[in-house]
């Protein structure tokens, strides 16, 4: 099963045992902004949607039923409200859902625009402001007033360690990695050895705009991160990030927006570069589409072309919207902002389109059997 | 008093344009409304009271402010989804 969200509402696409044919159940919820669509997997059956419009604020519906009805959240991610007349925060949008550990059902996470992390403990009906994050000393310096994506600032990804639920790792794009060893409660950056080619000192301590971050299932103390600066590699305890992207091949670059990491090898990972020259595009180098795979932890990539438009391709992959599932082989998706949705079940030696026409692909999440 | 919902909030009152909501200010008729519709006072005001950036709020025609603007016993309240875009 995939799970896919968009501008304009969300799919879910049901996949026959060789993932080759997929039945496209849509839309749920159509015309609202969702900008993630997940699974519980503790229950293999939940589903928590962040969503809004728009012309209506945030909010979080859940169903029990693959979709068939959706229920709102009494009380969705907010800021805790400020005296009058202060200019306190509001969130725009919930940007990333995480399921918290098998040991604790109910809990959830969620990351927001502006850098806010709420935490449910009821599967999603109620949230609260988590205030390690929320109300740190350093909130103001590691979310600058002006900073900001396109769509505003994010907490974009929340990691838990699998082997301890308090020890935690955020992505911002405001400040980069920070991680937190007492379930949230207090906050360090992590950021050594990462670029910032658009702050005055190029590797500060915080200020970094991490895009994407995979943490390895079977060697969790080794995490790779798509940068807006670059590709990186960490092996914890080690606090220093290696920028594996200058083994990429120096004409594609080692810009992008996500990487995937193999759910059982710690040294294979896969990126989808897009074009960051002169103004950006950020879209497939040369109109070429192609996914880059390290077999050696980004010693060395290989490009995986097969199947991709030849030319003229001009894909563009946000940062949710590049996804890996755990069977074997495994499979890798990724769906564009042109609302193209390709897949490989071949360990990205092959790709085919799998669905297209949908509006802009926010995130693509693969989901119990698929 | 009237309360004219817009299309997009129509989820909430089963499809009703018109609902009816009690109170003396406007933040008192939206609480009343969120508790007939549970939801639907977050959908158009934010955590710090504040009427959200594409949601206009009409009190007798005219906009609305804040939360604290006076109803009358026969003013008509209306919630308009106002340029968001496509």
């Amino acid at each position: 099963m995939l799970l896919v969200a968009t501008r304009k509402g969300a799919w879910i696409l049901h996949g026959d045992s060789a993932r080759r044919t997929w039945r496209v159940d849509g839309p749920h919820l159509l015309g609202q902004v969702v900008n993630h669509l997940v699974m519980d997997p503790r229950d293999g059956r939940t589903l928590l949607m962040a969503a809004k419009t728009g012309h209506l604020g945030p909010t979080i519906f859940r169903s029990d039923d693959l979709g068939r009805t959706w229920k709102e959240a009494a009380r969705p991610p907010a800021f805790p409200k400020v005296d009058d007349g202060t200019n306190g925060r509001a969130v725009s949008h919930t940007f990333w859902l995480e399921a918290g550990p098998a040991s604790e059902p109910g809990v959830w996470w969620a990351g927001t625009s502006p850098p806010g992390l709420f935490c449910s403990e009821d599967g999603g009906a109620t949230w609260e402001s988590v205030s390690g994050w929320n109300d740190h000393p350093m909130y103001s310096k590691w979310v600058p007033a002006d900073s900001g994506t396109p769509d505003g600032p994010l907490l974009n990804q929340i990691v838990i360690d699998p082997r301890d639920a308090r020890h935690m790792y955020v992505a911002t794009s405001t400040g980069g990695v920070f991680e937190s060893s007492d379930r949230a409660a207090s906050w360090a950056p992590l950021n050594k050895g990462v670029e910032a080619n658009f702050m005055p000192d190029p590797y500060p301590e915080y200020g970094q705009d991490a895009h994407y971050l995979a943490q390895s299932r079977v060697r969790p103390d080794r995490i790779y991160q798509q940068n807006h600066c670059g590709i990186y590699r960490i092996d914890r305890p080690a606090d220093v990030w290696e920028r594996i992207g200058r083994n990429m091949p120096a004409d594609i670059g080692d810009i992008g927006f996500s990487i995937v990491a193999h759910p059982r090898n710690a040294d294979v990972a896969w990126v989808f570069p897009m074009d960051g020259t002169e103004v950006w595009p950020r879209t497939s180098p040369g109109g070429k589409p192609a996914v880059y795979r390290t077999r050696d932890a980004g010693a060395s990539w290989e490009r995986q072309d097969r199947g991709f438009p030849a030319e003229q391709g001009w894909f563009t992959v946000k940062r949710q919207a590049f996804a890996i599932d755990s069977l074997d082989p495994v499979g890798i998706y990724l769906g564009t902002t042109g609302g193209e949705l390709w897949a490989s079940s071949d360990e990205g030696e092959s790709w085919h389109e799998i669905v297209r026409h949908l509006p802009e692909i926010y995130s693509v999440v693969p989901a119990g059997a698929a | 008093m009237r309360v004219l919902l817009p299309t997009m909030l129509r989820s909430y009152s089963a499809g009703a344009a018109e609902v009816d909501a009690a109170g003396t200010t406007l933040g008192d008729l939206l609480a009343d409304l969120d508790r007939r519709f549970p939801g639907i006072r977050f959908r158009v005001i934010d955590e710090q009271d504040r009427v959200r950036q594409h949601v206009r709020i009409f009190v007798d025609g005219e906009v609305a402010g804040d939360l604290g603007v006076a109803l009358a016993g026969r003013s008509v309240v209306q919630i308009v989804g106002a340029l968001s875009g496509g």
